[in-house]
């Protein structure tokens, strides 16, 4: 039973619409974002529909420097940690990214090396509690580079892989590393973009589909599931085709 | 429709900033819906003190429509229970608004169709329940007549009360149907409700509501049961929100879709109109299936444009044809606007700028309050 979850970019869609399943079980929630008011609006929301405990932390957890206070701070606050959700980001433009070599560099260190970071400190963390779930946010666009959206993909390649290979390196001590590669979702991240109605799913259905998963110790998983199908059929073309197509 | 063909869909703003489960006051942003409300303060006892007949109107939508349900008679109006509101006004920027503190603002806002600003939060007194189970009584009713000997009986009786009409009955069968009452049940389960819908699964060329199956339909469904008076508990879901369990039910019209015509009559002469209204109905040849009367009660909106009255209220869905449909509303306009009576603007699509200015003369105060940035082709229509 997941009691005691860390939730990290906790004013995301997704992560609050999980947080949001989570809180009418009766849970024990800490959130950790950059925006403190906003937070603290979310924190509201889960007490209001059921969470027993809500405490806010604010940070920019691209500050690899301050990730393990932190962490210390949930660890003290919670005493356990069942679960930690890691979904903090932010969608790369890749017109911009194409010309903004600066942009290009800040993007990837908040998609890639503030996630890994993340999940290497919070693996340590544990390890030494002997239990844990760390369940990671990656994406569609992780699973190949596409012309319209390489720099946001590539950066989630990065977080596929480390969380495939901290998977196996944890599989023996029981603790689960779960990847969630969603696919187009409702959610202000995305609000600017004009979505294929058919394909975009909504944040609560994502939701549950994260909640199974980690109840159901899966490795990785597509949200919504038919992205499976279709990733793998985008995976199979032939580089020579691949590189025609430009979406 | 807004006049600029832009529409803010407020969804996403669905958040809960407090909720006492222990006076039952809550206060959430203005795109929560009901159906998310309910399944929050259920298991907590608590329940909406007025719905209508959808769960997933949002919050600012019913305030802005001021939108009643089955108890009128006995709660009134969504707004009544409106403690407060922040909204957001492109003149002023965030602003509260409530009976006490700026109370022209709040009575601008309640049933203000959205055009005094953008309804941000909203305060809300819920009710207590034990169960999220009614106990419902239904009783079939031979004509008008008997309709309002029942109404007159069980209304004092029973929190909630509706009647559904077979408009195409006419004679001394007409207004004949069936009296629905219920009242949330002294013991039960609190669960909310799965929202689970089936959904209809074909978008037929023509009305499948027409002059064929409507007299059919009617006929089953007035003698759906077999006594005249049957009693039962079911779940709020289906009592309140019956059409809410087919999603895109309306398909069942056709590519043209339907119209709503709802009105509502003063209660002194509201059996002559009425029957005049249902007369003109079945002498037309179009009808509707969905047919509801529900006498509505006294108590006071603070909303200045907010529809109910003390009165009879008739809603019914018309398949859409224009010629047809033209012709029978400028009739019925005309009945209701010399009984006194008015047109819902939230289901309006025809109502006259003269018959909108005569039955709510306060029109000219929430124009005064408008956002000026905000304007609807209703509004542009009723105000010229």
């Amino acid at each position: 039973m997941t009691k005691k979850i860390l939730v990290l970019g906790a004013t995301s869609g997704i992560a609050q619409a999980v947080a949001r399943r989570y809180a009418a079980q009766g849970v024990e929630l800490f959130l950790v974002a950059r925006d403190l008011a906003k937070t603290q609006a979310v924190a509201a929301d889960l007490t209001a529909r059921g969470a027993a405990v809500v405490s806010v932390f604010g940070i920019d957890l691209t500050q690899s420097g301050r990730l393990i206070e932190m962490c210390d701070a949930a660890w003290k606050q919670l005493g356990v940690v069942d679960c930690a959700l890691i979904a903090h980001g932010t969608l790369t433009d890749s017109s911009r990214s194409a010309v903004d070599l600066g942009y290009l560099i800040e993007e990837f260190r908040t998609n890639a090396e503030s996630t890994i970071a993340c999940m290497a400190l919070l693996a340590q963390r544990f390890r030494a509690q002997g239990s844990g779930v760390i369940a990671v946010i990656g994406s569609v666009a992780g699973d190949r580079g596409r012309a319209s959206n390489y720099a946001y993909g590539a950066a989630k390649a990065a977080v596929h892989t480390f969380a495939s290979g901290l998977r196996a390196q944890l599989a023996p001590s029981g603790i689960q590393v779960l990847t969630i590669k969603p696919g187009f979702v409702a959610t202000q991240m995305t609000a600017s973009l004009n979505l294929p109605s058919a394909l975009t799913a909504q944040p609560e259905s994502v939701a549950a589909r994260i909640q199974m998963a980690i109840d159901k110790k899966r490795d990785v998983i597509y949200a919504p599931g038919f992205w499976w199908l279709i990733m793998t059929i985008i995976r199979l073309m032939p580089e020579a085709l691949f590189k025609r197509l430009k979406f | 429709m807004a006049a600029s063909g832009q529409v803010l869909v407020m969804n996403p703003m669905n958040r809960l900033l407090s909720a006492n489960w222990s006076t039952g006051l809550i206060e959430a942003e203005a795109g929560l819906t009901l159906s998310e409300l309910i399944q929050i303060a259920l298991p907590h006892g608590w329940f909406p003190s007025v719905v209508p007949g959808t769960k997933f109107v949002t919050l600012g939508g019913a305030v802005a429509n001021d939108v009643h349900g089955k108890n009128h008679h006995v709660s009134g109006t969504f707004g009544c229970h409106v403690r407060g509101l922040t909204m957001y006004r492109s003149t002023e920027g965030y602003v509260s608004a409530s009976r006490t503190e700026r109370p022209e603002l709040f009575s601008a806002t309640v049933g203000g169709l959205g055009l005094t600003g953008i309804i941000i939060t909203v305060i809300l007194q819920l009710r207590p329940v034990a169960s999220g189970e009614i106990d419902q009584c239904s009783t079939r009713f031979r004509n008008l007549d008997e309709f309002f000997e029942l109404s007159a009986t069980r209304d004092r009786a029973h929190e909630f009360t509706v009647a559904w009409i077979d408009c195409l009955a006419t004679g001394k069968r007409s207004g004949r149907g069936i009296y629905i009452v219920g009242d949330h049940a002294k013991a039960g389960a609190l669960a909310a409700a799965a929202d689970k819908a089936l959904t209809f699964p074909i978008d037929p060329k023509i009305s499948l509501v027409n002059s064929f199956s409507l007299p059919l339909l009617n006929a089953v469904y007035y003698r759906r049961q077999l006594r005249s008076s049957v009693r039962g508990r079911v779940r709020y879901s289906s009592f309140f929100f019956p059409l809410d369990g087919v999603s895109k039910w309306n398909r069942i019209y056709g590519n043209a879709g339907f119209q709503q015509y709802q009105c509502v009559i003063p209660q002194s002469n509201s059996r002559e109109v009425i029957r005049a209204v249902l007369g003109e109905i079945a002498r037309s040849g179009t009808g509707s299936f969905i047919a509801v009367l529900k006498q509505c009660g006294t108590m006071k909106s603070p909303g200045l444009l907010s529809f109910p009255l003390y009165g009879v209220s008739l809603a019914l869905d018309f398949p859409q044809r224009a010629e047809v449909n033209d012709m029978l509303f400028r009739r019925l306009d005309q009945l209701v606007h010399e009984a006194g009576g008015r047109l819902y603007p939230a289901k309006d699509a025809h109502m006259t700028a003269q018959n909108f200015q005569a039955a709510y003369p306060d029109w000219q105060l929430v124009e005064a309050l408008r956002d000026p940035r905000l304007l609807s082709r209703f509004w542009q229509r009723v105000t010229q």
